[in-house]
């Protein structure tokens, strides 16, 4: 689905990322783990277009988006839901979703939103309650449904997710957890970013540690969640004490 | 057969991608952990960002048994010792041991390969895995043991030595798979028959030989004695163990877990890659290693990859069987020669057995080799006109196939040292 060689990137001088390469096959969930400041949430960005790459090749199903917008990379069915959920908050729950359908418009298909609206209703019926309600005075909880349901809307075939459960409720980041489950469940290929180390590999299939811009281990999520050692040494903390959510 | 047939058959462009990954992070994870390679790659200022290929791993200096000695015991370990729970070392065929250290998801993954190659070599979780491979600091036993059980086959322990025992216990125990060095199982072979019994009384199926070079007509004659399947599996402390490369039923080259291990090829001399196909010593990289990774590690053993599909349906390239070791090699009278290639002159002649030691002395200026042989008929040692011609026909092979004069000398049949572990087949006496 997703293969990244050897990329680069940052903030003008600031080299965060430094020769990441890493790979999303399809159906799978991968995550990215690692300290703040690592550069994951960089790694979304840059591969969603937000950020231009220093170097390097991303190619999203043997097509290559290392220079696309991030648009294009929408359209080409990779969507990202941001950290901090960036819900539009004086819009209602239906006109972010909406608003996140965008590419069916492009696409001519403008009568398909319906459906699509429909299918994010059925995911998160709580959506469908307050579909009239402004974005910003939903739960937290409630704001990351939206901003997952409206990168839903664009039917992407690789959604990527950074730090979901950030600022939730243990509660409420088991049931995010169990919703990505979900979306893996019904075809679509995950990428998580999380600081919630012990969670992601909970669900993931593989995952990556990033340190300081660098990928230095890789392998089955099981593997890494066993090596609590490594895992302490890399993560600076000890799984252990982590909340117990999944 | 396939113990992982999602990796096994991996599409070499997928194959390609994992190892970048692989390989990144373990240079990564090296330099920031290793003082040694960390030191060395300042020194020689190659930036590890350089690397971004696996061609680019050309430009990374090699690791060496004498780097590992100079490390001794964990200076090269990349994991605080409290995460390592094996700690192994080398054979020290060549010297000193080298230590080398394994954390838990190493262990597993060891294991995983070792059942991958020993499921390669026919064994199930129904067979009967007798591991006559020494139970030490040596990685051959452990990593075998570990690879049988985690098949789920019936593991014997037994350790090396104690033919007549390993006997009566294949036969109790109804072994089907026997795992040793080959020169041993050639020992067992020959105690079997000695002994009277006839194979049938027993239920092997299966050899799983390595730890040291043998050649094909080693294989036929285990195979003919044993009435088994024998294949030929390859791997190194320094590396890892057993479980580096291993045969299929095709037996036709070992295939290398190249998931997990990066290999080269190159002249032994210049240290450049050779064309792929020819022969030259293996270069290995770790990829998954956590507590000992090596990069570019000098194997010292010869051998050459073999690109083409299998028909197993592996996709893994295979490297043929060693062919010997660079530190083997005898340069006699300027002519490189293998034991191994001795090995295969003699299989070739009825007489002789494959049991045999060369003795390099320098007389005045030149090599005198001495090849001491062992034969099974004793007419050979009383009838003259029988032992000339056939200590004659020996020299014209060794003259026609390695290009060198030798003397012969005919032993009586169990005159020279069995071995239970690696046989040692060359004695030189020059000072050079």
């Amino acid at each position: 689905m997703l293969r990244i060689k050897n990329l680069d990137a940052g903030y003008g001088p600031l080299k965060v990322l430094r020769k990441v390469t890493m790979h999303v096959g399809t159906g799978e969930i991968v995550t990215i783990i690692g300290a703040n400041g690592a550069g994951k949430s960089t790694l979304l960005k840059t591969i969603s277009g937000l950020l231009r790459a220093g170097a390097g090749e991303m190619m999203l199903d043997q097509q290559n988006i290392g220079r696309a917008s991030t648009e294009a990379i929408v359209m080409s069915g990779c969507s990202l839901v941001p950290e901090g959920r960036q819900v539009f908050a004086p819009m209602t729950v239906q006109e972010n979703l909406v608003l996140g359908g965008f590419v069916q418009y492009y696409r001519k298909k403008r009568q398909e939103v319906r459906q699509d609206l429909d299918r994010v209703y059925s995911l998160f019926p709580r959506l469908k309650e307050r579909e009239g309600q402004y974005a910003g005075t939903l739960s937290g909880g409630e704001q990351q449904m939206l901003a997952i349901g409206r990168a839903m809307m664009a039917r992407p075939k690789l959604i990527m997710m950074d730090e979901p459960s950030m600022g939730l409720a243990p509660l409420m980041v088991k049931d995010i957890f169990s919703i990505i489950t979900r979306l893996r469940d019904e075809g679509i290929t995950v990428l998580l970013v999380e600081q919630n180390a012990k969670a992601a590999l909970g669900i993931a299939d593989r995952g990556y540690v990033l340190e300081t811009g660098r990928v230095i281990q890789e392998g089955q999520a099981k593997d890494l969640l066993a090596n609590k050692d490594v895992q302490r040494a890399y993560l600076g903390r000890d799984l252990d004490t982590e909340t117990e959510i999944i | 057969m396939y113990w992982e047939p999602e990796q096994e058959q991996m599409d070499r462009d997928e194959l390609a991608q994992l190892q970048l990954e692989r390989l990144e992070s373990t240079l990564n994870r090296v330099y920031m952990n290793v003082p040694f390679y960390r030191k060395k790659l300042d020194e020689m200022k190659v930036d590890i960002d350089s690397i971004k290929s696996p061609e680019d791993i050309r430009r990374l200096p090699f690791t060496t048994k004498n780097d590992l000695r100079d490390n001794y015991p964990y200076g090269l370990f990349a994991v605080p010792l409290r995460e390592v729970v094996r700690i192994h070392a080398s054979s020290g065929t060549t010297g000193l041991s080298t230590v080398v250290g394994y954390t838990r998801n190493d262990i597993k993954t060891w294991s995983n390969l070792v059942a991958r190659i020993m499921t390669a070599g026919g064994v199930t979780k129904d067979d009967v895995v007798q591991i006559a491979f020494g139970y030490s600091l040596f990685t051959g036993g452990f990593g075998i043991h570990y690879g049988a059980e985690c098949i789920g086959a019936s593991v014997i322990p037994i350790s090396s030595g104690k033919t007549a025992r390993q006997i009566k216990i294949m036969q109790d125990f109804k072994t089907t798979a026997l795992v040793c060095t080959p020169s041993y199982a050639m020992l067992i072979a020959d105690t079997i028959r000695e002994m009277g019994i006839s194979t049938d009384t027993l239920s092997l199926k299966y050899g799983l030989f390595g730890a040291e070079p043998w050649s094909e007509a080693m294989r036929r004659e285990i195979q003919d004695k044993l009435n088994i399947v024998c294949t030929d599996n390859y791997g190194l402390s320094e590396v890892m163990g057993p479980g580096v490369a291993g045969e299929c039923m095709e037996r036709d080259g070992l295939h290398i877990n190249e998931d997990h291990f990066f290999v080269e090829i190159v002249n032994p001399e210049t240290l450049e890659p050779v064309q792929v196909g020819e022969v030259g010593e293996i270069v290995i990289t770790t990829l998954t290693k956590e507590a000992f990774p090596v990069i570019r590690f000098r194997t010292r053993d010869l051998t050459r990859l073999m690109p083409e599909p299998c028909k197993c349906g592996r996709t893994f390239h295979r490297m043929s069987r060693v062919m010997g070791r660079t530190d083997d090699m005898l340069i006699i009278k300027g002519v490189n020669v293998f034991p191994s290639q001795i090995e295969h002159v003699l299989l070739g002649i009825s007489g002789t057995e494959p049991h045999y030691q060369i003795i390099v002395d320098r007389k005045g200026a030149l090599d005198d080799v001495t090849l001491r042989v062992e034969v099974q008929d004793p007419v050979y040692l009383t009838d003259m006109a029988r032992q000339m011609e056939l200590v004659e026909t020996i020299k014209r092979k060794l003259v026609s196939e390695l290009g060198i004069g030798v003397h012969i000398k005919l032993l009586e049949s169990k005159t020279l040292e069995r071995t239970e572990g690696k046989a040692k087949r060359v004695i030189d006496n020059r000072k050079l």
